[in-house]
């Protein structure tokens, strides 16, 4: 029998703000354990929460940003209540009801596929704090509330996806415009990033759903797809058998590469929300949904799509021109100095994106500014200096110089190209000159020859000849004489 | 001269013109503290060292002439459950039994900067649930005016000490008239102010969208210029209204001419004491006398207020008491097996059973299948509650009322019949359900000599108009004002199943 | 949002509370209770659900609920760091504490149902 997945995700990503959701703490990663608190995120009695303004923008932001068609009017908190060792007031507060924002979308691409998946919902909402278990202690956990207000946002996908590419794909589109529009750093090693994927199996052509498992502990994009991967195969396994799925909570594990599921029994879930009492509601009306929109940066696939129909660059160029804010004003910046967008392209890709990559580049304070870089590319396009000399000499002392203009890093460099006709034409007759044996085999036929004497007119002039005016020069001399 | 008999205004000429020193003042109000309150059991702790340190800073300010805040000086207690600074705030109960906050509560802090001196912190029903004083594991507080009966609760320890003279101006909380009904039977002063009008920032949390600081004195003049140093918007508080505060002290005149005085008829319904009725009777008559004009009013859903609270109250408690579980502050008790068990052996062991009976309660009603038919129905009955007051202030510019049907209670007699208690609350909940300010004055005694208090109950943020009709009558009133004689050992009773 | 009882949970219809319910409330609220205690609280919780089910009387179509009794809207801060606490101070009053961590009896496998 064929089967069918189905596919949904909830991926919680961290606001970028400088402090917490309700109180004055720090968001920082990476501060040492429980040195991030004060009463209101420890819960401490009598401490009371004051909504963070930057996190409802946020929150506001990702709504316009995932398309979505309903932006709640008055955004309003509840209390979620249960017990957990890292949630220090017994309950979380969040959302209920009237989540901020419903039915957004985004498009991914698979193969070259478009599809377009649906976000249920978008909510905001504080983070617990960091359970730690130390090997050699079975009995005890240790907390750290460091994490505990650390604001949130909950997005809610439609169970669209079919596939573990999907999802990955998802996971990627998702983590692209959110970082692009500065909603999230979306980094999942910093946590900044989680993602638990729901997955049922039904044979296909079915209509009902089959029973859904959960999977936490996913760290990585490819492990989201091994482990989705994984608990298909295993529900098709029980299905074949013709037993029932549980439903449950699978826990991945990433180095045995299995999910498995939960040790501990969960509860049958009763978390009595309520609506939050400390807390007064928030009015967002059109005209904030509006000003957002107007201030919203242009996303990545419409970008991609100017870049390539607007400068006439490949895709693939495209997408490494777009691949975030920053380098897009650089890639367009450059292009509009030098006049050439096919050219300016060709650099990003090749040496600033491997600049970037040795960390010898920080896309956000280029090295090199964009005009300078103009200035070396037009050089190459004069003939000033060869296009080998900019990339692997004169470009990397720009870059351990920034104040260094091309002009004089060319010169410093001595690569300037010699493209003066009269002066090269003196060198090719010397040349052709000095090799009359070769100038009869030439002309005989031997036209591989041509590389002969443009390397004797290279070891005349140090290098530095125009190797396009010594073509053209020496196929004239030899062909006429 | 007994100092502990002063009101605020003396005890600031005399510090003014060096008769004393708030030292003195702070050594004659412990000695009182010493003598009585081993019967009354007023206070949880007492704060000597730190009280006498501060009398020190406001003597060396008046030495070198500085301006004084009007409470400079001054003793006041703070109910434990507001939370002092590196001061043990038990909240009545054994789950806080050592804990000392980081902060001060907003309330607190604007005492101490007006120099006020903390003497302690007072005894009151566990978190704040209880309308006796009962309910506290740091034992029952006692009545001054006959130590086998109850002070009222829960800021029974604030108003007791007041009625002892064992401190000058006291806070307290109300959620659902626990400043009010301990004012009434102890023959205090006690004030609720608008819900919003003071920080509830440091205040433990019971029922979050009923809780308000109160300021309690022995004299309207004494707890308004109270209210007018802890109340202000403070921006830790969300909830807290951004609203100018009125200079309170202008509104003192005597004059209520021209006040209109709404008498709900619901709140002299069938069982209301014959003596307490006739003493609120009788006070609201002397309103008229002086010039008010007194209308019957009706409050339709008065009968569901007590209902309503139960269901609300509970369940924002159940809630707000989930934090106490052992894990980051706080009693945790001894011996367990795993997590769970360590969690409710921790809240077993650390509540006390008003306590548990209540979140329990208030779990319930916010559970799956009952959300709908309990909360949402009682939040949707506490509108029309509201309504009900909105409606009676588009023709009156207060309701007066009698705080408590009657007098105070033998201490235990209504131990195992809670719901008689909770429906005795039927004059004090509805005030909270709707965010109105409330405040109760001695309107005299019965024949038993038992104070007897009558409530004032005003439109939103109108604190003021209640100081002025309760300042007008108290300066008139016929009655003597006595002290209690406090000679009667006390009997201690205990919570338990 | 499932209902527990047949009826609904209306008050009023079968205003007994039973002691497998108060068990499981005992639970949700992390209260650990004797039989004894039980019996002690669903006396006392029955006569409070009886007394509440008067709310039934009252007709509540199109009325809205009051979760806050003085509106107010959008109160918000600014996003600016404040000074934490202490470490010491963060932690100083946990029953448990090591290494900066706070210490919690670790979660081990329990039959959760709350319902026995
Ligand atoms: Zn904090």
């Amino acid at each position: 029998m064929e089967y069918e997945a189905i596919i949904g995700m909830e991926v919680h990503v961290q606001l970028k703000t400088a402090s917490k959701i309700y109180c004055g703490c720090s968001t920082a990663f990476g501060a040492e354990p429980n040195t991030q608190t004060c009463p209101v995120c420890l819960g401490l009695p009598g401490a009371l929460p004051v909504l963070n303004r930057k996190a409802v923008e946020l929150g506001l932001k990702a709504a316009v940003t995932l398309v979505c068609d309903e932006i709640v009017e008055r955004a309003a908190f509840a209390r979620k209540n249960y017990f957990y060792p890292d949630l220090p007031k017994g309950y979380q507060i969040t959302q209920f009801g009237a989540p901020l924002a419903r039915h957004g979308r985004i498009e991914i691409e698979v193969e070259g596929q478009q599809k377009e998946i649906g976000i249920r919902h978008l909510l905001i909402e504080e983070d617990a704090g960091k359970l730690i278990h130390s090997e050699g202690e079975s009995d005890v956990s240790f907390v750290d509330f460091n994490r505990c207000g650390v604001p949130l946002l909950e997005i809610v996908s439609e169970p669209d996806l079919r596939t573990p590419a999907e999802a990955h794909a998802y996971l990627a589109a998702l983590k692209e415009v959110i970082e692009y529009a500065g909603i999230s750093d979306a980094d999942m090693e910093k946590g900044q990033m989680r993602c638990e994927p729901n997955i049922s199996v039904r044979p296909r052509g079915y209509k009902e759903f089959g029973t859904r498992t959960e999977l936490k502990n996913l760290n990585s994009f490819r492990n989201v797809e091994r482990a989705i991967a994984f608990e298909i195969e295993r529900h098709i396994g029980i299905l074949e058998r013709g037993e029932k799925v549980e439903q449950a909570t699978m826990l991945w594990d990433e180095r045995a590469q299995r999910a498995s599921p939960m040790r501990v029994k969960e509860e049958a879930h009763d978390y009595r929300y309520f609506p939050e009492p400390d807390l007064t509601a928030v009015t967002l009306g059109r005209d904030l949904a509006a000003q957002i929109r107007a201030e919203l940066p242009e996303l990545p696939r419409a970008k991609r799509a100017r870049f390539v129909s607007g400068y006439g660059i490949a895709p693939e160029q495209a997408a490494v021109c777009a691949s975030s804010p920053a380098v897009a004003d650089y890639f367009e910046a450059v292009a509009k100095a030098c006049g050439d967008g096919n050219e300016a392209a060709k650099w990003i890709v090749g040496v600033v994106a491997s600049a970037v990559n040795e960390g010898k580049w920080d896309v956000n304070a280029p090295s090199v500014a964009a005009e300078k870089l103009a200035a070396l590319i037009r050089l190459v396009a004069d003939g000033a200096v060869s296009g080998i000399a900019a990339r692997e000499n004169v470009f990397p002392a720009m870059l351990e110089r920034p104040g260094l203009e091309p002009e004089e890093a060319v010169d410093e460099l001595g690569l300037r190209q010699m493209s003066d006709e009269a002066r090269l034409e003196a060198v090719v007759d010397r040349v052709i000159a000095a090799n009359p044996g070769e100038v009869v085999r030439y002309r005989r036929g031997e036209e591989k020859l041509l590389g002969y004497f443009v390397g004797q007119v290279m070891e005349e002039t140090k290098g530095r000849a125009n190797p396009k005016i010594v073509n053209q020069l020496l196929r004239r001399k030899l062909a006429s004489g | 001269m007994h100092l502990y008999r002063l009101g605020v205004g003396e005890i600031g000429r005399l510090l003014r013109k060096r008769v004393i020193s708030a030292r003195d003042i702070t050594g004659a109000f412990f000695a009182r503290i010493r003598a009585v309150d081993q019967s009354v059991n007023a206070y949880i702790t007492l704060l000597e060292e730190r009280a006498h340190a501060k009398a020190k800073e406001v003597d060396a300010k008046i030495a070198s002439g500085d301006e004084l805040s009007p409470l400079a000086g001054i003793p006041v207690a703070v109910k434990d459950n507001i939370c002092t600074q590196g001061v043990e705030t038990t909240c009545g109960s054994r789950i806080l039994s050592r804990y000392r906050p980081q902060y001060d509560a907003t309330a607190v802090a604007r005492l101490r900067a007006a120099d006020a001196i903390i003497l302690g912190k007072t005894n009151l029903d566990e978190f704040g649930m209880g309308a006796s004083n009962e309910y506290s594991y740091y034992g029952p507080v006692a009545n001054p005016w006959d130590l086998l009966r109850v002070p009222g609760g829960s800021s029974g320890g604030s108003a007791a000490a007041l009625a002892a003279g064992e401190t000058t101006l006291a806070l307290g909380t109300d959620t659902g008239g626990s400043t009010r009904q301990p004012a009434g039977l102890c023959g205090v002063v006690g004030i609720k102010p608008t819900y919003g009008r003071v920080s509830r920032y440091g205040l433990v949390a019971f029922a979050s969208s009923l809780d308000q600081i109160g300021a309690m004195a022995r004299s309207v003049e004494d707890c308004a210029l109270l209210l007018s140093i802890i109340a202000g918007h403070d921006p830790r508080d969300s909830t807290s209204a951004a609203l100018p505060v009125p200079n309170y002290h202008d509104y003192l005149t005597g004059e209520v001419r021209g006040l209109r005085i709404g008498v709900p008829r619901e709140y002299f319904a069938e069982g209301i004491d014959p003596e307490v009725e006739s003493a609120v009777r009788d006070a609201i008559d002397h309103l008229a006398g002086l010039g008010a004009e007194v209308v019957d009013v009706s409050l339709p859903h008065t009968e569901y207020g007590v209902a309503v609270y139960q269901l609300v109250a509970t369940a924002e408690a159940s809630s707000n008491l989930a934090r106490y579980d052992g894990i980051g502050y706080g009693f945790r008790a001894e011996d367990f097996d795993d997590l769970a068990g360590m969690y409710s052996r921790t809240r077993h062991d650390g509540f006390g059973n008003e306590v548990k009976r209540r979140i329990m309660l208030g779990a319930y009603v916010l559970s799956a299948g009952y959300y709908e038919a309990y909360y949402l129905r009682a939040q949707k009955v506490r509108s029309l509650i509201r309504r009900d007051f909105e409606e009676a202030f588009a023709s009156v510019d207060c309701l007066a009322t009698p705080t408590y049907p009657t007098p105070a209670f033998r201490l235990g007699e209504k131990l195992d019949d809670p719901l008689a208690l909770y429906l005795a609350d039927i004059y004090n909940t509805s005030a909270n359900l709707a965010g109105i300010p409330g405040i109760s004055i001695p309107c005299g005694y019965t024949g038993d000599g038992f104070p007897v208090g009558l409530q004032l109950l005003g439109r939103p943020f109108d604190e003021k108009t209640l100081f002025r009709i309760a300042y007008a009558y108290e300066q008139t009133a016929e009655w003597r004002h006595r002290w209690p004689e406090l000679d009667i050992p006390v009997r201690r009773s205990a919570d338990g199943v | 949002m499932s209902s527990g009882r047949e009826d609904g949970g209306r008050p009023g219809a079968d205003p007994v509370i039973t002691a497998d319910e108060v068990r499981h409330i005992a639970h949700l609220a992390r209260l650990e209770l004797t039989d004894r205690e039980i019996e002690w609280f669903r006396v006392r919780l029955g006569a409070i659900l009886e007394y509440v089910a008067k709310l039934n009387e009252i007709d509540i179509e199109n009325v809205e609920p009051t979760s806050h009794v003085i509106l107010m809207e959008n109160v918000l801060r600014d996003d600016v760091v404040r000074p934490s606490l202490s470490r010491d101070e963060a932690i100083g009053s946990a029953p448990s504490s090591r290494n900066g961590f706070v210490a919690a009896p670790r979660i081990i496998e329990t039959d959760d149902s709350g319902v026995v």
